[in-house]
């Protein structure tokens, strides 16, 4: 089976405490933090109301992907996009089965148009004008892992370069007694059939193959997308591989190589 | 891209389970819309329901994931031979080279909604999830994906993809693109949407919603009917002069306009269907049958009407079959594109029911009547919330 292969042009990363792809590799290296970091994102895409408005779920989306598209200097109009969540936006989810235990016809319509999976998709394609293909998919603790392999096989299958979207939100309410994700947690990577960073080879195989959390994953490891945080460890480190869970008896294996002098 | 013969195909809807069912209504032309009888105050509208999915529950070494979306799911799946198309190909290829992709706008949430109506209410007044429902995999999308994991066997990548009512169109796209790299060498797709109160109250509070059966493509329409639904189809690379039905090309993109609106001059829609033309490596003449994603609210069908007039020649036949389904959202795209693989082994082109008078877009490809060609290739359009649209192109191949 030959292994599907990337270069990562660009990353954007957001969690509460660390706001920037910069201030996570900081942390990772030698464990400082930025001093009045925000407590939420406020992703300059979006008109300065909608920002405010904006479930949390769309606001970390939204500012890792302009990051990594700013960090790989890809226009975001030019970009076909992945969006991976677990659980889409556990706050949403919570007001809309709460409103309609209560009184069902008092539903926010722009709550329940924001309650589909690919709200953060939407409001990307609405605000970068881009009219390229975009998906949304949740694939449970293998969410990730899959999310990259469509990526990477969009890459193999004549898309010259991607835009991948990793989020999961803090679980609140009723719910959040079964479904369990705390913080805010969003990542981007702008993947790229050729040109220049850290190259990215993938393989499936059998088994679980679960690496110990690095700095990130433990600092944010109570979050749903912590499942990606084993290959931003590896890229904050300089490691080169890293296993993400890929299904119930699945691993994903990233090799990852660096230029030289980078 | 290369062509992907369909092994097995089925769709169970408000109309009964399996394609039977499907062709003798729309031959018939026969709806499946009900007065709505779902939940504890109905809202005044019809829906899609499917009968019988309330006493059928799943086998007992399922019941993690007994919900209403899952007990569709394995109806659906038991129809038209698709199981023994699996048993085929896993022992062709192995169930590690066989990916499950399946679609879902709402997935489990009827039973994330149940647990918050039957929340119990301790001493000291907290609320706690009935002990039946504290089951974390059916409060999450990818509760079909799992489930369907576990139910088959498969063991290649597994992926709820969730883009509203798209979803189970684009999981033609994604498998293939799996295929053609490689990674696997067959698939099963799908998509299942059931009713709930996320949806029907959601759409409601949008004012889409009709009141009446929904007249897609008519004047006087005034919005959607609701339905649910599940489909499959188990799809392999097409070996050389492999005769049958097969996915010819997809076509994916953004409207990059509203979030629950179309484009006003169906931009996305427009790149959708060329960009499954183009895959297909067909001109729009070719097409005998395009089944619309004609929703029956105002701002889609008109959009989408002209959209198709500006790319199509007159001679097309193109329909909206959501008067007999109801709108079923996420698995949309898997039902209506069993109905584009009906018209192609039957020649049986379905029209549009309870529509009468033509809007003033419909162009000469809109038809409310059913008729009957020999047709080669078949179109199905899906476009969902977020301006996220696809189009797939079927064709058959003579023996």
């Amino acid at each position: 089976v030959s292994a599907l292969t990337a270069t990562i042009a660009g990353i954007g990363f957001w969690t509460d405490g660390l706001p920037a792809w910069d201030a996570a590799r900081a942390f990772a290296l030698d464990g400082t933090r930025p001093d009045n970091a925000p407590a939420r994102p406020s992703p300059q895409l979006l008109a300065p109301n909608e920002r405010r408005r904006a479930p949390g779920s769309v606001a970390v989306a939204l500012e890792v992907a302009m990051a990594a598209c700013r960090d790989a200097g890809i226009a975001p109009e030019t970009l076909p996009s992945v969006f991976a969540s677990t659980h889409g936006d556990l706050g949403i989810t919570d007001y809309m089965c709460d409103t309609l235990a209560t009184d069902p016809t008092a539903i926010s319509p722009t709550r329940f148009h924001n309650s589909v999976h690919n709200a953060a998709a939407g409001y990307w394609t609405i605000g970068a004008g881009c009219t390229e293909a975009t998906t949304a998919l949740s694939a449970f603790d293998a969410t990730f892992a899959q999310g990259l392999l469509e990526a990477m096989t969009q890459l193999a299958t004549g898309t010259p370069a991607v835009l991948l979207v990793a989020y999961d939100t803090a679980s609140v309410g009723l719910l959040g007694t079964v479904t369990h994700s705390e913080g805010l947690l969003g990542a981007a990577l702008v993947l790229v059939r050729d040109g220049d960073g850290p190259r990215l080879g993938a393989t499936l195989h059998d088994g679980a193959d679960p690496d110990v959390p690095g700095p990130l994953g433990t600092y944010a490891g109570r979050n749903a997308m912590a499942q990606m945080l084993p290959l931003f460890d590896a890229l904050a480190s300089g490691g080169t591989r890293a296993a993400l869970r890929a299904g119930p008896h699945r691993s994903l294996s990233l090799g990852i190589a660096y230029p030289e002098n980078a | 891209m290369p062509a992907l013969a369909i092994r097995a195909f089925t769709a169970t809807t408000a109309l009964g389970r399996g394609n039977a069912a499907q062709a003798a209504a729309l031959r018939e032309r026969r709806g499946g819309l009900r007065r709505n009888d779902f939940g504890p105050t109905p809202l005044p509208t019809w829906i899609g329901r499917v009968d019988g999915v309330e006493d059928a529950p799943l086998p007992s070494a399922l019941s993690r994931w007994e919900c209403r979306n899952n007990r569709l799911a394995w109806l659906a799946l038991q129809q038209d031979g698709v199981l023994t198309a699996l048993d085929t190909i896993v022992a062709k290829y192995g169930a590690d080279r066989i990916a499950l992709v399946v679609g879902t706008s709402t997935s489990s949430i009827g039973a994330s909604e149940e647990a918050y109506a039957r929340a119990d209410v301790d001493a000291d007044g907290v609320r706690h999830v009935p002990d039946d429902l504290t089951r974390p995999i059916v409060h999450t999308p990818h509760s079909l994906g799992d489930f369907l994991q576990h139910a088959t066997g498969l063991r290649g990548p597994c992926i709820t993809v969730a883009t509203a009512c798209s979803s189970s169109a684009k999981v033609f796209a994604q498998a293939a693109r799996m295929i053609e790299a490689g990674l696997v060498d067959a698939a099963l797709v799908g998509g299942v949407d059931t009713l709930c109160g996320s949806v029907l109250f959601g759409f409601n509070a949008l004012g889409l919603v009709s009141s009446e059966r929904c007249r897609p493509f008519d004047a006087t329409r005034d919005g959607l009917s609701l339905g649910e639904a599940g489909g499959f189809a188990v799809i392999e690379r097409a070996a050389t002069g492999d005769a049958g039905l097969q996915l010819r090309g997809y076509g994916e993109s953004s409207d990059a306009h509203h979030m629950s609106a179309p484009h006003p001059e169906g931009l996305g829609a427009t790149l959708a269907m060329r960009g499954a033309l183009d895959r297909a490596g067909i001109e729009s003449a070719d097409v005998g049958y395009l089944n619309l994603h004609g929703t029956s609210t105002p701002a889609n069908d008109s959009v989408e009407a002209r959209a198709v007039d500006a790319l199509f020649p007159p001679t097309l036949h193109a329909s909206s079959t959501k008067g007999w389904t109801g709108h079923t959202l996420g698995a949309a795209g898997i039902v209506e594109s069993v109905f584009a693989l009906l018209a192609l082994e039957h020649g049986l082109l379905p029209g549009i029911l309870d529509s009468a008078v033509r809007d003033p877009a419909c162009g000469p490809q809109i038809r409310f009547d059913n008729a009957d060609a020999d047709i080669r290739y078949a179109m199905n359009n899906s476009f969902g919330f977020g301006g996220n649209n696809c189009s797939l192109v079927f064709g058959k191949v003579a023996a």
